[in-house]
């Protein structure tokens, strides 16, 4: 009889124990954290463990994954039936069939009022209310100048409202004057030079989200290539590199090897801490094109994907994230420009940043207002990346007298024309 | 029995404790099937993994090429015929690939057929070269014999990032030229400076594998034909070219069909070194693929899939010559 009561409690006991592991792993979701934005692991973990504690049961694994991990292996993934639960992204309207609807488990009035326009470029040009994910923070591009060597070379650095043109030939007299290696750099990167096309009146993308060549388009890109062809802008990134393959100089700028860096507003934590008071520099108001003064918008969002097993606990983590607590304090470790209502109207407070990035940021936030309906339609549009990896391409064709002008732009509207039927064909 | 003896059986008698806990069921599926038949139940298993992972690849690829859209999955995915071929060999002149619908693999087409020739006769000549020398009396042979291969194993990634950083503007070459008040050289942004860095590297990378082989050939030579030579006082030209080199001969026809076949897959060190840039002029069929299947949205699976069996169809075409030529030379 003894035998048999322990012969059951043994039989219990092993039963429990066995399922206990499942039924913890059941609550845990995986996050792939944007190691090259501020919402890196580091900046997350805080609010997951404050999370973990809220919520017993639950536990959320934050993975650190390179931004061209995303870019390439996730879709991939995704494609498959695989991949983490959560994940931080860029192309928000390029995977847009891949998101889980998170309206029936989140607060969906809160999220309809704080992103009202980033959750439509979460639904990939479809008129739904679908809530994709979060989105993080809102980036604004952006040029960075070394005002040190404006300095050295006695050159009044250019006022608001200054033209791309008249920021070139500032910035050679100073790079003449100070031995400076270049004048001028743009990261390679289709979103960047999206901002200097639609400033010189390149459309993009029209209303019906058909893509456009155009003579803004030619404009930009005859500019562009006189930039490089004059030794204004180095050959080493946009001329060196073939495909779409993205690269930045950031070193350069940290060297003071060019004058004017054109980058976004995602570098800002990293100049204050790299660069630091090594020199005098500061972020400009955006250049002026013959159509607009205006750059691109643009920012990552924190999705959620269909194929998870736990939408509570991802629905329940994102919507604790989105707390004006919680993301201020996330936003404000990485010093990154907020994009929803409540913390743009009450604003985030960056003790970490020096009295120069908060000016940056300043005038970041401030190029907002100024934004081209062209920049947010382009941001939003589906098929954005196929025209932003043609462009790169085609670009540096142009620049290694690969393909004229022209050419480059036919080749660009038919390879944006192959990538939107390959991608239609059903 | 000497202590070492019974030791040596008693590691015997647990080395052969598997063979002898299967011996039952094996004598009896022999059995049932036959000894003649016992040598599939050995083969079935690698068999099996060379179709799934090696043959089953190569029909969904084909599955993929005549079908469209992004999806991944084949269920989703509607048949267009010969549409990807048609586009990819949509051209008014094959020679000029700005007449091409998909100029971009055309270009790739014509960088692999300039780059492979000089990529494999420049890693073919060095390679026997260096195992030449090696092959030779000389002091710390064993070391460069070490040093020579050592690049082999390091990741490509590795040998272009090392590389890059070597070659690039504010690189450690040009570091060296300014010190020595040389001008400075543009070696990954000019076209031609960035192809022959390409080959360099490559071959730099992968030349000690092949320095091997032809090192484990030149060992397999009698030296009394060498001995014969020298009393018949035939200089080194002659030797090399009468002696070696058609001693050699086999192996360096296994080595040529490697290295041409590496050669046409390479990929990684030069998406890492150049992106395949200046523009285009690095860019090999490989990249093509990568790119179209992987790297741009929307990813154009059913394009990539016909450019990489047209390259298929080009390496079988190369590996038949390679089995013709080995057979007339078995046969003299």
């Amino acid at each position: 009889m003894k035998m048999t009561n322990f012969g059951v409690i043994a039989a219990l006991g092993v039963l429990m124990t066995s399922t206990a592991p499942a039924a913890i792993l059941a609550q845990e979701i995986t996050v792939f954290c944007g190691e090259e934005s501020g919402f890196s692991c580091t900046n997350i973990q805080p609010i997951a463990d404050a999370f973990e504690s809220a919520n017993p049961g639950k536990t959320v694994n934050l993975e650190p994954v390179p931004y061209q991990a995303i870019l390439e292996s996730l879709p991939v993934q995704l494609a498959s039936g695989e991949g983490p639960d959560i994940a931080f992204v860029n192309d928000l309207g390029g995977l847009s069939r891949y998101y889980l609807d998170l309206r029936p488990y989140v607060d969906g009035d809160y999220f309809d009022t704080e992103w009202s326009q980033t959750l439509q470029w979460l639904r990939g040009g479809v008129s739904n209310d679908a809530i994709g994910g979060m989105p993080a923070a809102l980036t604004v591009n952006g040029g960075y100048v070394n005002v040190t060597l404006f300095e050295q070379a006695g050159v009044p650095v250019p006022e608001e409202g200054a033209t791309w043109e008249e920021w070139a030939e500032a910035t050679r007299k100073v790079a003449e004057a100070t031995g400076t290696d270049f004048s001028m750099e743009m990261d390679r990167s289709g979103h960047r030079f999206a901002s200097l096309a639609i400033s010189y009146g390149a459309e993009l993308v029209d209303d019906e989200g058909n893509p456009v060549v155009d003579d803004g388009l030619k404009a930009a890109i005859e500019q562009f290539v006189a930039w490089h062809k004059d030794g204004t802008m180095p050959m080493d990134l946009w001329g060196a590199v073939g495909g779409a393959t993205h690269r930045e100089l950031f070193s350069d700028f940290l060297n003071a090897n060019t004058v004017l860096y054109f980058g976004g507003s995602w570098t800002l934590g990293q100049m204050d801490r790299e660069v630091g008071d090594l020199f005098d520099w500061k972020v400009i108001s955006a250049p002026c094109g013959p159509s607009s003064c205006t750059v691109m918008p643009g920012g990552g969002a924190l999705v959620a994907f269909a194929h998870t097993q736990e939408p509570e606990t991802v629905g329940a983590f994102l919507n604790f994230l989105a707390q004006p607590e919680n993301l201020s304090q996330v936003l404000s470790a990485a010093v990154e420009i907020p994009s929803s209502k409540t913390l743009v109207e009450q604003g985030v407070p960056y003790p970490t940043a020096s009295e120069r990035t908060q000016e940056g940021l300043a005038t970041f936030i401030a190029q907002v207002p100024k934004m081209d309906e062209a920049a947010f339609r382009f941001q939003g549009w589906r098929y954005q990346r196929a025209m932003m990896n043609a462009l790169t391409t085609r670009i540096s064709q142009v620049l290694n007298d690969e393909l004229t002008v022209d050419a480059a732009l036919e080749r660009i509207k038919e390879d944006v024309n192959l990538a939107i039927e390959a991608a239609k064909a059903q | 029995m000497t202590s070492s003896d019974r030791l040596s059986s008693a590691f015997g008698a647990m080395a052969s404790l598997p063979a002898r806990a299967v011996e039952p069921f094996m004598a009896g599926l022999q059995r049932i099937i036959g000894i003649k038949r016992m040598p599939w139940f050995f083969l079935v298993p690698n068999l099996v993994a060379v179709v799934l992972f090696c043959l089953l690849p190569v029909f969904i690829n084909i599955f993929f090429s005549v079908t469209g859209s992004d999806r991944l999955y084949p269920s989703e995915r509607p048949f267009i015929g010969g549409y990807n071929y048609q586009t990819l060999l949509d051209c008014s002149n094959y020679l000029d690939p700005s007449t091409c619908s998909r100029d971009l693999f055309w270009r790739a087409v014509g960088n692999s057929f300039v780059f492979v020739p000089l990529q494999v006769v420049a890693m073919v000549g060095i390679a026997l070269l260096t195992a030449i020398c090696l092959n030779g009396n000389i002091k710390g042979r064993g070391f460069f014999r070490g040093v020579f291969f050592f690049p082999v194993m390091l990741s490509p990634v590795v040998v272009a990032l090392t590389w890059q950083w070597i070659l690039q503007r504010t690189g450690a070459l040009n570091g060296i030229f300014t010190s020595m008040g040389l001008e400075s050289g543009a070696w990954l942004v000019d076209r031609n400076w960035a192809f022959f860095w390409s080959i360099f590297v490559t071959v730099w990378a992968h030349m000690g594998f092949y320095t091997i082989i032809l090192l484990a050939g030149l060992q397999a030579i009698p030296r009394d034909v060498y001995e014969a030579a020298k009393m018949d006082s035939a200089n080194h030209w002659r030797v090399f070219s009468r002696i070696t080199v058609p001693l050699l001969q086999p192996v360096l026809l296994v080595v040529f069909v490697l290295a041409v076949i590496r050669s046409v897959q390479t990929f990684d060190e030069l998406y890492v070194l150049t992106g395949g840039g200046p523009g285009s002029a690095t860019t090999l069929i490989v990249q093509y693929i990568y790119e179209t299947g992987f790297a741009v949205q929307p990813r154009n699976f059913g394009l990539a899939a016909a450019a990489s069996l047209l390259l298929g169809l080009v390496l079988l075409v190369f590996t038949l010559l390679q089995m013709r030529l080995s057979r007339s030379s078995k046969n003299g």
